[in-house]
């Protein structure tokens, strides 16, 4: 679970502070009990765990859609296990799923879409031990792009389920 | 024949009458033979030629609404793509002139067919009498006159009456300059776009935006009566199907569903709104009776049914469902029963939307990459398609069922990372395609039907 959060850490201070030591700057910065050597670069903290940017950053918020599409490819279901665990992790945050469809389709038939891949995370999140009361859902359609473009590239990253921490 | 009838204008009550049955004796040579009209059945007709002129006035005041007037009736004729209005620098006889009569030889010289000619008076009590003729210059003979009295303020209006009156006589169709569009007005970058619920006149005057953009709004469509609009809004996050009254500026949820609806629309005799409800996972068809507040469902299928548009006369609907495996449009009876898919083409059909003359129902098809928007009979025979583009959706008719609008959006911006939506209008024939201007971006037109 924390492999992404220590690695991340590592990772910035062997490139901010590439003269000391990395094994025991991460020490350092995660035990907080010694100060390093040198005068410490200002140590990335990362996000707090529980927060909504741990969330983002370190589980994923976002899974995708094939076109016109609700089902959930094995990435999703990757995405959605690690979501589910950190949800029960922190019981007492409840989030809100969005769900988002691309441009090349008509507005309405994009709502209901948009609302099949929203419940479609949403089920898949109880069916992990998530509990119901806790995950909202919502539909944008196609109101509420990520990205604009007109190729597939765009249009793949803009199919998407999108589990917000309210 | 010269019945009284009174129409409302906004909420104030005029006095409109028709007049000059006796002039028409007095003023015509003979009975017509060829009289002048245009079929506008067929694809693509030339452009009657037609002058419009400046209605005569008293005054310097009256002189000012007459010219307003006139170039009011020039732009409708002049938009519809089937009259031709010549230059005003052109015409010999003058309005003060035409007060006698037209001389037929002066107007056949620089080649019109129709003539419109008129009077503004200003009445003692403050109101204005407003007079029109449409003459035939061909056979030299009155084909219609009206007159109407109206507030000061009432003068554009009429303009629109009036224009419907030339289209009728010449085209043996309804008119429909005088209506009213509602449509989203778009602002802002593409990854931030603001939506406000906006309405006009159908030539783009009397713009005025309903709601601030602060929240999410989509798809209004006008109730008969045009005064209330059903839409759908994103209010705290919960998007619903609303009801927006235009006099009052009153907003309200409709009905108590326990998940998203949107897609609303009246039915034809304003009692309900039919929409869909999406819960679960899962979109059916729902009505709502305005009166009585009971919801009905309509459709009860695993697919997403959406979209749903009455009959004009109420017993049947069209609707779009998947399904089949893709986007199609389906029909039934307005109880949900005897469900019959109309479309087999290639791709997908959606936002179906039944023409106000019953005859035909027009749709968005996206196929091969791209969109278009088409027409097809009830049965599913006939379809034809009229426009495509990068992206065009949401047709909406014009009143006779003549002419649709729509929107049309396109990449725009460096790297075409920005889109660009605007109103259009076409012929049902497939020709005369116009941009309707607003003042912002625009989408999800709705055309109203002739104002009461």
């Amino acid at each position: 679970m924390n492999f992404k959060i220590v690695s991340l850490v590592a990772v910035a201070l062997l490139a901010t502070a590439c003269s000391s030591k990395p094994e025991q700057a991460a020490t350092a910065s995660t035990a907080g009990t010694t100060a390093p050597a040198a005068p410490a670069p200002a140590a990335p903290t990362g996000p707090v765990p529980g927060s909504a940017e741990d969330f983002v950053v370190n589980v994923g918020d976002r899974v995708f859609f094939g076109f016109d599409k609700s089902d959930l490819t094995p990435e999703a279901t990757a995405t959605l296990d690690r979501q589910a665990a950190w949800l029960k992790q922190y019981p007492a945050v409840t989030v809100t799923v969005e769900g988002h469809a691309d441009e090349r389709g008509t507005r309405e038939y994009n709502l209901a879409l948009g609302e099949r891949r929203a419940t479609s995370v949403k089920n898949y999140l109880t069916a992990m031990g998530v509990d119901a009361a806790r995950v909202n859902t919502i539909s944008y359609g196609k109101e509420r792009p990520a990205v604009i473009g007109s190729n597939e590239a765009a249009w793949t990253q803009n199919r998407r389920g999108v589990t917000v921490i309210n | 024949m010269p019945a009284n009838a009174v129409i409302s204008l906004g909420r104030r009550t005029v006095m409109r009458f028709i007049a000059m049955v006796g002039v028409v004796a007095a003023m015509s040579a003979a009975p017509a033979h060829a009289e002048l009209q245009i079929d506008i059945t067929s694809g693509n007709p030339q452009p009657i030629p037609i002058a419009v002129t400046n209605f005569a006035g008293d005054n310097p005041q009256a002189q000012q609404t007459g010219q307003n007037i006139s170039a009011v009736i020039s732009a409708n004729l002049e938009r519809s793509g089937l009259f031709r209005p010549i230059e005003q620098s052109k015409f010999i006889q003058t309005p003060e002139q035409l007060r006698a009569g037209p001389r037929f030889a002066d107007w056949r010289l620089i080649q019109a067919q129709g003539l419109v000619t008129g009077t503004v008076t200003q009445s003692p009590d403050g109101r204005t009498r407003i007079e029109f003729r449409l003459w035939d210059v061909t056979t030299d003979q009155q084909l219609t006159g009206l007159a109407y009295t109206v507030q000061a303020d009432g003068w554009r209006r009429v303009a629109h009456i009036i224009s419907d009156a030339i289209y009728k006589r010449i085209t043996g169709e309804e008119g429909y300059f005088d209506t009213r569009v509602v449509y989203i007005a778009e602002s802002g970058p593409a990854l931030q776009r603001v939506k406000q619920l906006a309405i006009m006149d159908q030539d783009g005057q009397n713009h005025r935006f309903l709601t601030d953009g602060r929240v999410l709004v989509l798809t209004p469509r006008f109730s008969p009566s045009t005064q209330e609009i059903t839409y759908l809004s994103y209010f705290n996050n919960r998007p619903r199907v609303y009801l927006f009254n235009i006099d009052t500026g009153r907003q309200e949820v409709l009905g108590d569903f326990p998940g998203m609806t949107f897609a609303p629309r009246f039915s034809p005799d304003g009692n309900k709104v039919i929409m869909s409800l999406a819960q679960g996972g899962n979109t059916d068809i729902y009505t709502l009776d305005l009166r009585t507040r009971r919801q009905v469902q309509l459709t009860n299928h695993p697919a997403i049914d959406t979209a749903p548009s009455y009959a004009p006369d109420g017993s049947k609907i069209v609707f779009e469902s998947d399904r089949g495996g893709t986007q199609q449009l389906y029909t039934m009876n307005a109880d949900g029963s005897d469900v019959k898919r109309i479309t087999f083409g290639s791709g997908r059909y959606a936002t179906p939307v039944w023409s106000p003359r019953g005859d035909l129902i027009a749709f968005t098809r996206l196929a091969d990459g791209k969109f278009y928007i088409g027409v097809i009979r009830p049965d599913g025979t006939g379809e034809r398609l009229l426009t495509e583009a990068y992206h065009v959706e949401g047709p909406t008719w014009a009143p006779n069922g003549r002419v649709l609008m729509f929107f049309k959006e396109r990449p725009s911006g460096q790297g075409g990372k920005q889109r660009q939506a605007k109103l259009y209008s076409i012929d049902l024939t497939g020709f005369n395609e116009r941009q309707i201007l607003t003042p912002t971006d625009a989408s999800d037109p709705a055309w109203s039907p002739l104002i009461p």
